[in-house]
């Protein structure tokens, strides 16, 4: 019997036109295995999209048994929408996000450009950058939440202590505690912190990936090293750049185990769109979390379609 | 090649239904309340967490309606009035598995929990204890996984939670059913603070037992620190202004930071114990019911308190915990701390004699109110062994099961009718004045409101403390009060 089946699947497989009849079509298989994919993604992310869709168009606030359900169209919105402390997040999650993209674009280009030309110890410095990305953000918040202690003065710990020690008293702040219209750039602190060492990855594999007759042909042509990185190579990288870019923002936009750990889920100063939701939906206001993270998705959609869009048509143009 | 068709298939099929039975759940919401409940204990836990004592649990059992149906041992529950160690003399319990779920798996929380299990074993020999007790993330691992079970139908026979307000979510979701008839076979008014049954009771109805009582409105006050400003500490200023005016003095003696605090949630356990001097017992307990109004000028004025309150203390983050405050005090960075009364085992850790090197008082304005908070038992809906249930909430409730809880806790018991002697003494003096002093429900701890509107004043407060807007506090807080109470 096996061996019988092995001839066949030879057979089948050498000669894949002429098949017999009884066989079934040449893509079902390949269908069937992908089928539980799209099953799976199909209910667990497309299904509840729309489920959850439905769930912020009524007035599920709460989980009382005599609760009638019924569609409200988009009042859960306009709750939101006029809520100051909501609208606050989303004016934190927008510094958070420049801040977090600045950062970890600039010190990972930074540590790319010095280890791209292959210094010693590479692989240490590699790694030590690296590093950081191995810890969870709840575990290094832990530090952090020390770190950025908000006490100045005597009672200083963390980074103001750090401050005070080297005679920088001046420079001692609150951090994310402090009630400015740009708090949330300490927040990003621990996220560049984290995932500075990994853009550099990006853009080492980037630089790596050029061949090296490349920048020979410019210093023969008379290029200065500046001129061969501005005109050769970045450009080149602009790929990467976005990637990126891509990667950052929209991690940044779903930003929320370092805050939860830092500041709580009630935070005021700290709180952003995914901490609201949480609080939210331990509160059993189905509802307005619905709404809240519909608009989560619609956002972060907005950010990260057009980049596929661009993917796919810069990859049909490399298949052509 | 024939076959792989066929497995793929059968894969297919299988991850299907498995991804329906999954849906079901998603679909009815299971997952949120999880996510609510490790929030709401992420925020409290801390306090549960140190709280030795954070388990009033209110087991009180009364299982008379347990002792009748099994063994007419009914008569000896309901002669016991009182005296409720007469059913240890009982007809040994209902018998069958109990399956109790704590998140109360390691410190002195399991000691206590232990504790009552040993004396659970001697009332009722024929049950089984079964310890369903989730450990991890302060709770918050454990209220996930209560959540669930809730929602999926497969009930424990008893879960721990907060007394009180914070009840109300199961009660309305229809998760948990009254135990009145525990309660008054334990003795009811006559053995536990009409006060304190006022405050469990909804409708009419009491849903649990407490286990253990705490105490939120207590500032921990550093000797040292106030007899060097030339402050008595051992004596409570009047009310509020007066003891601003000790901040006054304190800061002219040099103690930059007067009153330490938090994260938010302390901040919030500050700001209710200004309302219960402001308002008084009676005024404060109205918030919670409608009959005082949370847009009422003193209301303002405790806004106004507060504020003032807040320009004598460190800067605190959100997130921080309750120990690094009581600390300060400790270390004698700061003067005062108002916190709960788990912050005593905090004092006694770091080796300071109580009454030597600290002292407490009730915060100022409110002498002879006590503000609670307590852990609780309850009988959910459709437990596999009711009757099992109401012998271990009669255990909680009982004297011998109160006393061994606490000592082993750290709190004090529900019970008034327990002899103090045997306990330490912050606790011996809690227990005086939770006997005489009015009990009014805490806010930060789950007692006075419901979750949903806990949330909404602690965000309050949080905004609060980074705008210091007076004006925006209060009506925030009357539209939580007006999104809550309906």
């Amino acid at each position: 019997m096996p061996d019988t089946s092995v001839a066949d699947r030879e057979t089948a497989a050498a000669t894949p036109a002429p098949r017999p009849k009884r066989g079934m079509p040449t893509w079902l298989p390949g269908f069937l295995l992908v089928l539980p994919s799209i099953i799976l993604i199909g209910v667990f992310i497309y299904y509840l999209i729309v489920k959850n869709f439905l769930t912020s168009l009524t007035n599920r606030n709460s989980n009382n048994l005599n609760l009638k359900v019924h569609f409200i169209g988009f009042d859960n919105y306009t709750r939101l929408a006029n809520d100051s402390t909501y609208v606050h997040a989303w004016w934190n999650l927008l510094v958070l996000t420049v801040a977090f993209i600045i950062g970890t674009m600039v010190f990972g280009v930074l540590w790319a450009l010095l280890l791209e030309k292959g210094p010693k110890f590479e692989g240490i410095f590699r790694s030590v950058y690296l590093f950081p990305m191995a810890i969870s953000f709840i575990a290094a918040s832990v530090a952090w939440k020390w770190l950025l202690n908000p006490q100045t003065g005597p009672n200083a710990i963390g980074l103001n202590q750090l401050f005070q020690l080297v005679g920088l008293d001046s420079l001692q702040n609150a951090w994310f505690s402090s009630n400015s219209k740009f708090n949330m750039v300490a927040m990003a602190l621990p996220a560049v912190w984290q995932l500075s060492g990994y853009i550099m990855a990006l853009f080492l594999a980037g630089f790596r990936g050029i061949p090296d007759d490349q920048r020979e042909a410019a210093r023969m042509d008379g290029a200065s090293e500046f001129k061969i990185y501005r005109y050769v190579l970045f450009p080149q990288l602009s790929p990467v750049a976005l990637s990126a870019l891509i990667i950052i923002g929209h991690m940044s936009m779903k930003m929320f185990d370092l805050i939860y750990a830092l500041a709580g889920a009630t935070s005021y100063v700290a709180g952003v769109p995914a901490t609201m939701l949480w609080a939210q939906l331990s509160t059993y206001k189905y509802g307005l979390a619905g709404a809240n993270s519909t608009i989560i998705l619609v956002v972060v959609a907005i950010f990260v379609i057009p980049y596929l869009i661009y993917t796919r048509r810069s990859e049909k143009k490399a298949g052509s | 090649m024939r076959r792989t068709p066929l497995i793929a298939g059968l894969a297919a099929v299988s991850l299907m239904l498995a991804a329906c039975g999954s849906d079901n759940t998603a679909d009815s919401g299971g997952s949120s309340p999880t996510a609510a409940a490790s929030d709401t204990a992420a925020a409290r836990d801390t306090a549960a967490a140190s709280d030795t004592a954070a388990a009033s649990d209110t087991a009180a059992a009364s299982d008379s309606a347990g002792a009748s149906d099994t063994a007419g041992a009914s008569d000896t529950a309901a002669a016991g009035g009182t005296e409720v160690s007469a059913s240890k003399v009982g007809d040994g319990g209902a018998g069958g598995d109990v399956g109790v779920f704590t998140w109360w798996a390691d410190g002195s929380e399991k000691l206590g929990l232990d504790a009552l299990t040993k004396i659970f074993s001697e009332m009722y020999p024929n049950n089984k204890f079964v310890n369903l007790a989730v450990a991890g993330g302060a709770g918050s691992n454990a209220k996930a996984k209560l959540a669930s079970d809730l929602q999926a139908g497969n009930p424990p026979d008893s879960f721990q939670g907060h007394a009180g307000a914070e009840l109300t979510d199961y009660i309305n979701a229809g998760q948990i059913e009254p135990i009145n008839d525990v309660i008054d076979s334990l003795g009811g008014d006559k053995v536990f603070p009409k006060d304190l049954l006022d405050r469990l009771t909804v409708d009419g109805k009491i849903y649990s037992v407490p286990s253990n009582i705490h105490r939120a409105n207590v500032v921990w006050v550093n000797n040292e620190v106030l007899t060097k400003a030339g402050i008595d500490p051992k004596k409570a200023p009047a009310d509020i202004k007066a003891w601003i005016a000790d901040m006054d003095k304190l800061k002219a003696a040099g103690i930059a930071t007067p009153l330490s605090i938090g994260g938010t949630w302390t901040q919030v356990e500050l700001f209710e114990t200004v309302l219960i001097s402001d308002l008084g017992a009676e005024g404060y307990t109205g918030l919670f019911d409608g009959s005082t109004k949370w847009d009422d000028p003193k209301v303002t004025t405790a806004v106004a308190d507060y504020a003032k309150l807040l320009e004598y203390t460190n800067t605190a983050a959100d997130g921080d915990d309750w120990p690094p405050a009581t600390d300060m005090v400790i270390e004698g960075k700061a003067a005062y701390n108002v916190m709960g009364d788990w912050a005593v085992a905090e004092f006694t850790s770091k080796g300071k004699k109580d009454g030597v090197d600290y002292s407490y008082w009730a915060v100022p304005g409110q002498d002879g109110v006590y503000d609670f908070l307590a852990d609780s038992f309850t009988l959910p809906k459709g437990a596999k062994n009711a009757a099992g249930t109401k012998d271990w909430l009669m255990t909680v409730g009982s004297k011998e099961g109160q006393t061994a809880f606490n000592l082993a806790k750290g709190s004090i018991p529900a019970r008034t009718d327990i002899s103090k002697d045997i306990f330490p003494p912050y606790q011996q003096w809690a227990m005086d004045e939770f006997k005489s002093a009015t009990i009014v429900s805490s806010i930060a701890h789950g007692a006075a409101v419901s979750l949903g509107w806990n949330t909404a004043i602690s965000s309050a407060i949080s905004k609060f403390m980074a705008t210091k807007d007076q004006a925006g506090l209060q009506t925030d807080l009357v539209s939580a009060a007006s999104d809550n109470l309906g």
